[in-house]
């Protein structure tokens, strides 16, 4: 299940943050905020994204851009919201 | 001791000429700015020293000495003159912190070309609207953003060269030229354009309540307000490690992220990576940073981890704090000083004035929450409303006017004069914000004047943003607003009415959301959408944000006899 949200995001991300010709490849320990890949504003869209996918809140406190850093870090998160 | 000394002292003998006799400006007839932040400190004996320490997102670290600045700068104004962009033509600037980015400044103004930095998150109708307005003849940017610039170059027939600063020729189009800043053959000797102090340098876009975003037109003596302010308010000395976390795109990142520390001959270190709390105390520990020029947002972001992850690192270093780009709430000063055993000073100033203009200074008492007091050669006031007649009684709130003519002072608005003019009622400039002054001539900001989104220090313009929704398939009408957030003070909140067909949904809300941030920027995204059958407009059918405003921040509605009945 993990594997499968691991790329649900990072297709996520490849769709909505990088241009339509980038070659650059993503994949679940790609730097997203610290890269610039996804900066702190935009890291707002993506939570949305979680949150409407799971049905979750995620809570202000928990909504860092280390636990936005990668995809890997998302899992981890997501994993205290959520049974993936 | 400070280097301002007495505030008081200074504030009554000061005259910008002691800071043009100070910095030698006009020297041997010599005006230019890049001519100030390169060749004149190498001159000066500072060629070895470090100008610039760059730090990548991987960890990739670059030097540059003042002498490397002066031969790189030279390097990029010949390219430049090479590919026929003459004394006068826009060179717009779009790329993330990279040393280009800096240099490229430089090497723009010993051209005599007027550097247009825009920010690189910006999408494409934000920065086609820029270019645009602003002529601009040529581009630099990177490989990573030439998309953008590719789907709107056609729409552009002024703009005759992309130069791209790391891509091979081989993978560039028409028009695109690829420019490698190290492996260009150097150039020693350039011939700076001496450049009259009235000559434009500078072209920083800033939003407003209506119309397009407006083009701040600066000129090459706003180096004097920018040196003095550096060295009286950020307090920059020799020997300062001097860290300006304000990307080149927004004024902050020119005037004291380029400008300022450069003229003053201090070592400056950029960090082009997303904010990380651990990540920026590493920095700097790592670089001994001693001065740290932020924004209340990032310091609102740093409060939000605690003081715990403060004592893994040793901040020992640093030893005078500043903030700019937002009222810098009391708690966030209380809190720098557990933190970091100091406080942030508080600036204010705008694109509009180039440099700080009132502001809280080293040595003098702070009062946390209050934006200080106004800066030696300012003459500051808040205007009645109505009469635009100076409020002489402490405590009541006015508008925040400066009298004309500071070096730094923007000269127009790029082909909008009728705009220019109109920021000027009674003799002095209108900032366009709201304070009061108390009895000890502390100024105390209120808020904006006008329907203006302060996001994260970052001023975006309503219509803008409803321009843009409006484009999306599903949207009828739109408005949008500043809500209050507690870390970024404002984020926008759109207010739509879908048309016939579509139906509200999560996935169509994060779709909007998503449009106007690839269409615009991240600051512009509406960070809320709230659906509404129908806006409020007036009998004339103009929508009244106002309205929406008050509602949103719980605030008295007003006058609404004409509003439209439905």
């Amino acid at each position: 299940m993990s594997e499968e949200v691991k790329k649900m995001i990072i297709d996520y991300v490849k769709k909505e943050y990088l241009e339509e010709d980038s070659a650059m490849e993503i994949n679940e320990d790609t730097k997203l905020i610290s890269s610039g890949i996804v900066d702190s504003f935009s890291m707002v869209s993506l939570k949305m994204f979680l949150e409407k996918k799971f049905s979750i809140k995620i809570s202000d406190d928990k909504a860092t851009p280390e636990a936005f850093d990668s995809a890997n870090n998302i899992i981890h998160l997501l994993k205290e919201y959520t049974t993936i | 001791m400070s280097n301002i000394g007495s505030y008081e002292e200074k504030y009554t003998s000061f005259h910008w000429k002691q800071a043009e006799d100070e910095l030698q400006y006009g020297k041997n007839g010599m005006y230019n700015i890049g001519y100030y932040c390169s060749d004149y400190l190498c001159e000066k004996g500072f060629g070895n020293k470090q100008a610039l320490i760059w730090e990548g997102f991987t960890g990739e670290v670059k030097n540059f000495t003042y002498d490397d600045l002066r031969i790189f700068s030279n390097t990029i104004a010949k390219f430049l003159q090479d590919n026929e962009v003459n004394v006068g033509d826009r060179v717009c600037l779009f790329m993330d912190k990279i040393p280009e980015l800096y240099i490229g400044f430089i090497g723009i103004l010993k051209m005599g070309g007027i550097a247009q930095p825009l920010f690189s998150a910006f999408g494409e109708e934000a920065l086609f609207t820029r270019l645009d307005d602003a002529k601009t003849k040529v581009i630099i940017t990177q490989k990573k953003h030439l998309g953008k610039v590719r789907r709107i170059k056609d729409k552009l027939p002024g703009l005759t060269k992309i130069i791209v600063v790391d891509a091979d020729q081989s993978s560039l189009q028409t028009n695109e030229i690829h420019f490698w800043m190290e492996k260009t053959e150097q150039v020693d000797n350039f011939d700076i354009v001496k450049a009259d102090p009235e000559m434009p340098s500078v072209l920083h876009y800033t939003s407003g309540t209506t119309g397009k975003p407006k083009g701040a037109q600066h000129v090459h003596a706003s180096i004097i307000a920018q040196y003095i302010t550096s060295k009286w308010v950020l307090d920059l000395r020799l020997d300062d490690v001097y860290w300006c976390t304000a990307d080149p795109g927004w004024v902050t990142g020119t005037s004291y992220g380029i400008i300022g520390p450069w003229v003053c001959g201090v070592t400056q270190v950029i960090l082009d990576a997303g904010f990380g709390t651990e990540k920026w105390y590493a920095f700097i520990q790592k670089n001994k940073v001693t001065m740290w020029y932020s924004a209340p947002t990032a310091i609102r972001m740093l409060m939000k981890e605690g003081l715990d992850v403060v004592k893994k690192y040793d901040l020992s270093s640093l030893r005078h704090l500043a903030s700019v780009g937002e009222p810098l709430n009391a708690e966030a000063v209380i809190w720098s000083e557990k933190a970091f055993g100091r406080p942030f000073y508080d600036t204010y100033w705008q694109t509009e004035t180039g440099a700080i203009v009132i502001t809280n200074f080293p040595g003098l008492k702070i009062k946390p929450g209050s934006m200080g007091k106004p800066f030696p050669g300012i003459t500051a006031t808040v205007l009645n409303p109505k009469t635009f007649e100076p409020i002489t009684t402490a405590g009541t709130v006015g508008l925040i006017a400066l009298k004309p003519g500071w070096p730094s002072m923007m000269r127009a608005y790029w082909d909008n004069k009728e705009t220019y003019d109109s920021k000027f009622k009674n003799g002095w400039y209108v900032c366009g914000d709201r304070s009061s002054i108390d009895d000890d001539g502390y100024f105390w900001f209120v808020g904006r004047d006008d329907d203006v989104i302060n996001t994260a220090g970052h001023l975006v313009g309503p219509f803008e943003i409803e321009s843009a929704l409006i484009e999306h398939e599903a949207v009828a009408e739109a408005a949008a607003i500043g809500k209050p957030d507690p870390v970024n003070m404002e984020v926008v909140k759109a207010f739509i009415a879908l048309k016939p067909g579509f139906e509200k949904n999560d996935d169509l809300e994060l779709g909007i959301i998503n449009f106007i941030r690839k269409r615009l920027s991240p600051l512009a995204m509406p960070q809320e959408v709230e659906f509404v059958p129908s806006l409020p407009k007036t009998r004339s059918g103009k929508i009244m944000r106002r309205l929406l405003r008050a509602q949103e921040w719980g605030e008295e509605i007003g006058d609404i006899s004409t509003l439209e009945n439905d």
